[in-house]
Parts: structure tokens; sequence; C-alpha cells
């Protein structure tokens, strides 16, 4: 037998585990999903929270933030309802399809389910579970191995409610679809949604999710999507973690990609006390385009971390990254990604920047490019960069008559620009940069 | 009185003394041209107009119109009518090149307690500028100097002038980097803007930016004061005999 290394459990790994347990019989799923549930439990139990020591964790020591585990969400009732109507108002002038979700829970009545496009499929997860949809028996947990991600397993184990998404092959969707999640719920609690989107050969889509939660209220929120993009389709992923809040934020991206694709991923972190925002990325097909961006804008004491692996499991796809941080305060930015080329994927063209700027000599940035290639015709690079702002381009515009608080917002617009203009949809694009710019005017007072 | 009056100037920079007493008295509408060999201190008086970081004043003053610009920020000297066009324009990409003159342009307006222009205005002051420097609005739309060739980016920090009507204007070895052809297209621009109200302080180590930019007076500026001042005849005499007999009169 082999000894048991994990000694003592936290506070909140013994608060998950009997969470987990009453939860159980209450949580949606048939036997298979039971059995799923069980196994993702068993998983994480026996690992327990993320720390330090665990490599992909490094920076971001879970177990250290989070002392206790909150209780699961309740139900909304009709307050909770009625705080929710504002979320999302990042994107209110975005012609989206919105469905919302309340304290993980989908709300029809907050929903647009009115006239789906031909070939567009929307169920809430929940129900999915429930009725045994075949799109999970195939896709569930299955999209992106994620070797036991402690967030992975402890998701599937709780997942409550989310999207279930399906565009038929050949679909164009030209409306994007807004996932709106929002936790109201006064007193602080843990939050699982899961979401699943298969996007089929050569189907067109534009799938945006945003979370925030109540300023002051330490919710802990645990969210997945689980993204499937067919041979030539075109999937536009968008993830905002936005407002004025002090959530434990916990994200994951696994999304599979087939070939001739096109996928344009953003992700845009405001929000939040603690967020791990990760991508896992597989490339399953040749002659794929891809672009994977990121803006991190954070003050006081927030700590963000995006962690992305992008694997080349088949050759010829061209991948770019780029990452970019802005630290005021205290705050502290964590950036870790890795290009796994596997072996024969030959022809494989794939660079990653990552960028931090940092406006405050207290701010800590820490980053971890990595390439792990074993084929042998390949264009790869990453590059990191992180410093203040250059005084001498500062003094530019100021001997111009800019005042230096508008000279450093003009700088950093740039900075952040540089990744945001890669999202394509024109109104996104202006409200990201418009909340830029609030978030700077904010800085200035 | 004097557009601008500089009294018994000295600078440090990294603890190095590089300015050492400099005086030059430049009356309004006149254009002084200062010559000197490298090293002399001819790009640390054009930082230090404009108020660069790092540029410490030890004693003695800046005057213009009287007031004392030492004290002011880059930006409040820049709305008082300072301008410097720099010898190597900064590259910032991710601003264009329109949002940026617009901002200064609104900024100094503002700053002078000013409307801020509407944009029709301001377009149609841009493409009359740029229009006179053969500068096409598409480059406008790039970030700034972004892509920009030498002679482009010479012409852009013109256009720059042109568009915020300083009343001092100071420009550093503005021929550097300049074929003959963009030499001529800046040379013009810079004339163009020669007025009653308007006085230029033209920093320069050659001759032949001077043929085109006539100045009314010609100084000498070596280890860090004006050694010898002249008419626009003192720069020929430099062209054929040289800066060492300067470099060694200040020894």
């Amino acid at each position: 037998m082999k000894a048991e290394l994990r000694t003592v459990k936290t506070a909140a790994e013994l608060s998950l585990a009997e969470s987990y347990a009453a939860a159980k019989p209450k949580l949606p799923g048939d036997g298979k999903v039971v059995a799923l549930r069980e196994a993702a439990f068993k998983r994480f139990d026996a690992q327990g929270l993320p720390h330090r020591r665990v490599e992909a964790w490094k920076y971001t020591d879970l177990r250290a933030m989070m002392r206790e585990a909150k209780p699961l969400a309740g139900l909304p009732d009709a307050a909770a309802k009625a705080r929710a109507k504002t979320a999302g108002s990042l994107l209110a002038d975005m012609d989206a399809r919105r469905l919302m979700f309340v304290d993980g829970v989908f709300v029809p009545e907050l929903s647009d389910l009115a006239k789906l496009e031909t070939g567009l499929e929307i169920r809430p997860l929940a129900q999915s579970l429930a009725s045994g949809d075949p799109l999970l028996a195939t896709h569930l947990g299955r999209v992106v191995p994620s070797d036991g991600d402690p967030a992975v397993t402890l998701n599937t184990a709780l997942m409550s409610d989310g999207a279930v998404i399906r565009v038929a092959a050949g679909a164009t969707v030209e409306r994007p679809i807004h996932l709106v999640f929002v936790a109201t719920a006064e007193k602080p609690v843990s939050i699982f949604t899961r979401s699943l989107a298969v996007v089929e050969k050569g189907a067109r889509v534009m799938l945006v999710e945003s979370h925030e939660g109540a300023a002051g209220v330490e919710h802990q929120i645990n969210t997945a999507l689980e993204l499937v993009i067919g041979e030539g389709a075109h999937a536009d992923h968008v993830k905002i973690i936005g407002g004025d809040s002090s959530m434990v934020h916990v994200s994951t991206l696994m999304a599979a990609i087939g070939a001739r694709a096109r996928y344009n991923d953003f992700s845009y972190t405001t929000g939040g006390s603690v967020v791990r925002n990760q991508l896992f990325l597989r490339f399953d097909g040749e002659g794929t385009l891809a672009n994977i961006r990121g803006a991190t804008l954070l003050k006081g004491s927030q700590h963000a971390d995006v962690t992305m692996v992008a694997d080349h499991a088949a050759g010829g796809c061209q991948c770019r990254e780029v990452f970019k941080t802005v630290l005021d305060d205290k705050s502290r930015g964590v950036f870790q990604g890795k290009i796994i080329v596997r072996q024969g994927s030959q022809k494989t063209d794939a660079k990653m920047m990552t960028n931090s700027l940092l406006l405050s000599d207290e701010a800590e940035a820490n980053q971890k490019p990595e390439l792990e290639i074993f084929a042998d015709d390949v264009q790869c690079g990453h590059g990191a960069t992180s410093g203040a702002l250059d005084e001498n381009l500062k003094f530019y515009l100021m001997a111009r008559g800019i005042p230096e608080k508008e000279a450093e917002t003009l700088l950093v617009q740039a900075f952040v620009g540089d990744a945001i203009e890669g999202v394509e949809h024109a109104g996104l694009r202006d409200a990201l940069m418009d909340d830029v710019v609030a978030w700077l005017k904010a800085r200035g007072t | 009185m004097a557009m601008l009056e500089i009294k018994n100037l000295h600078v440090k920079v990294d603890g190095k003394q590089i300015l050492n007493g400099l005086n030059l008295t430049v009356g309004k509408g006149e254009v002084h041209a200062i010559m000197g060999p490298n090293g002399s201190g001819k790009s640390t008086l054009a930082y230090v107009m404009a108020g660069k970081a790092g540029y410490e004043a030890t004693d003695g003053a800046i005057l213009l119109d009287g007031e004392n610009v030492l004290e002011m920020q880059p930006d409040e000297r820049a709305a008082k009518g300072v301008f410097l066009a720099f010898q190597y324009p900064m590259e910032i990409p991710g601003v264009a090149t329109m949002t940026f003159l617009r901002t200064a342009l609104n900024a100094q307006r503002k700053q002078r307690g000013e409307a801020e222009l509407s944009t029709p205005d301001f377009l149609k002051l841009v493409r009359d500028a740029a229009g006179k420097l053969e500068i096409n609005m598409d480059m406008l739309r790039r970030g700034v100097n972004v892509g920009f060739s030498g002679g482009e980016k010479k012409r852009n920090e013109i256009l720059q002038m042109a568009l915020l009507q300083p009343r001092l204007c100071v420009l550093d070895e503005t021929d550097s980097g300049l074929d003959i052809d963009a030499l001529k297209i800046v040379s013009d621009g810079v004339n163009r803007l020669r007025s009653p109200d308007r006085s230029m302080v033209v920093i320069t180590h050659y001759q032949r930016l001077l043929d085109h930019i006539v100045p009314d007076v010609v100084h000498v500026l070596s280890k860090g004061r004006i050694v010898k001042t002249g008419g626009k005849e003192l720069a020929h005499e430099l062209e054929a005999s040289g800066y060492a007999q300067f470099q060694d009169d200040a020894a």
C-alpha cells in the first residue's frame, strides 16, 4: 500500500467535501452523470486544492487564497433576479442574444431564446443533464482532457447549470450569443457553472461570456466551457471577467479545434480579487488560423493569472498569442503559457508574446512562457517583457502640451489596444476600449 | 522685451555639468542659430528648454516673455508656446497620429482657457497643414511615427509645429538624416512659420540647414556656453574653418 502523502485537509477542502456529499442527491443528471461527478470528486479529493508546490499553480496558491469554501448557492429569488438585470452592461450596445445565469442558474425570463437562427440549438445544462442529452454523452468532459486539473475536476463534480449550444454544420449565426453569469447573492456563495458549445463543420458563431459579482462580496466562482470547433468552422470566443467585484474566480476553457478552422479568443479581466483564467487549446487538424489574446488590468491588491496551454496535435496551424497586463498599486499579474508541438506536427507556426506594464513600484508580474517542441520543421517563438511606462514617450507627449495623466492614459491605451485590436466585432472592440479608458480615468481620481 | 532670455544657465545631466553659464537673448520674431561641435551642449539646451526630466538646472533662468519656465512641467511650457522639434522623434505604436495631434491641440487650448476645436475644423486644419508638407492623410491614421522614414518623421514634427502655432520654436538638429529634397520641404515648412510674433532657435551642427532657414543671428556654443555671436556669415566661416578654434578658446 502506498503511503498517503497528504495528511491534513484544510477547512476549505473539508467543507467542499461536505457540500458535495450534501448536494449529490440534488445535482442534475442520471447514472452516467453521477458516475462522472463521483470520479471527478474522488480525483479532486485525492489532491485537494492546488497550492504553490503544484507547478501549474505555482503563482496562484489557491489553497492559501481560499481559506474557507463558501456554501453552494441556492436558487435565485425574485430580488436576486431583479439585481441581475443590470449585469452585462459593458456590452449593452451590442446586439447579442443574451442568456442569463443568476447565481449559477439559467433564468429563462431574463434570457432571449426567441427565434433561434436556423441550425442553432440552445438548452440549459441542467435540463440536458437530466434528460440525458446525447451531445453531453459525446462531449462532456471529453473535449480536451485536462489531466485532472483540480479546478476542472471540482467543476465536473459540482456543475449545476450552464448553456449547451449546438451550431449545426454550415450554419451561420450572425448575432453573437452572450452568456451573462452574475452572482447576486448578498452572502458569499460558491457557484459551479459548466457550458458546452459544439460548432460543427463550416459553421460560424461568436460566443461571449461575461462574469461579474457584487462589490465587496467574496463569491467563489468556478466556471468552465468546453468548445468543439469543427473542420472549416469559424468561432470567436470572448470572456470578460469584470465589474467591481471581490470574487474568487476560476475559469477554464477547453477547446478542440478542427482542420482549416478560424478561431479567435479574447480574455478581458478587470474584476475579481483572485482570478485564474485557464485556456486549454488543442489543434486537431491542419491549416487552422488562431488568434489568442487577452488584456488584464489590475489595481489594489487584485491577483489575476492567465494560464494557457496550446497543444499542436496536428501540424500546419498558425497560432498567435498576445497577452497584455497592466498592473497598478499592489496588484499581481501572472501569465503562464505553454506551446506544445507534438512529433509529426510539422510546419507549425506558433508565436506567443506576453507584456506587462507596471504602473506602480509595488506591483508584481510573473511570466512564464514555455515551448515544448518535438517536431523539427516548425516556426515557434515566445517573448516576455515587463516594465514601466517609457519616460521618453511620456516626455514626447507632454512636450506637445498633453498633461502627465493624459499622456499615461494614451500610452496605456496603446499598450492594451494592441491586444484589443484583435477583436473582430467592431462594437465589442469599442466597448472594451471604452472600458479601458474608464478604468484609467478611475485610476486618476 | 526679448521673447526668450536665458541667463547664466547651468545644467547638470547625470551629475555631469553640461551647460556652464549660458546666456542667450532672442528678440520677438528673430531666428537664432546655435552651432557647435559634438558634446558642446546643443541637445542639452534643447531638452532643458522643453523640460525633460533628468536635465537639472542648477543655476540661472530661462525666461519666456519674462516668465521663468524652469519651474513648469513640459506640458505647461508647451501651452505657454514652447515647442521642441525633436532630433529623434519618438515612435508611439497604438496611438494614431490624428488622436495624438487632436489631444495635444485640445490640451493646449484647454490650458489656455480656449474651447476645444470641432471635428470638422480640426480636420480642415490638419488637411491644409499636412498638404503643404506633402504628408498624406493615410500616414496620419497610423501610429505616431510608426513606419515613418527619417524624413517623414521630421516632416511630422513640422506638421505639429504648424498646428500648435508655438511662440518659441526650438529645432534640434532638424536637418539630421534628411536628404536634399526632404531638407527643402522641411525648411520651407519652417520658413512659412516665420512671423514677427514667433521666435526660433535653430540648433545645428552643419551650415547647410542655414542656407535654407536663414538666421538673423548665429551663436557658437562650446563647452556649455556661447563663445561667439555674429551674423549669418559666421555660419560660413565655421564651415570653412571648423570648430577647433572655439574649442581651444573655451578651454
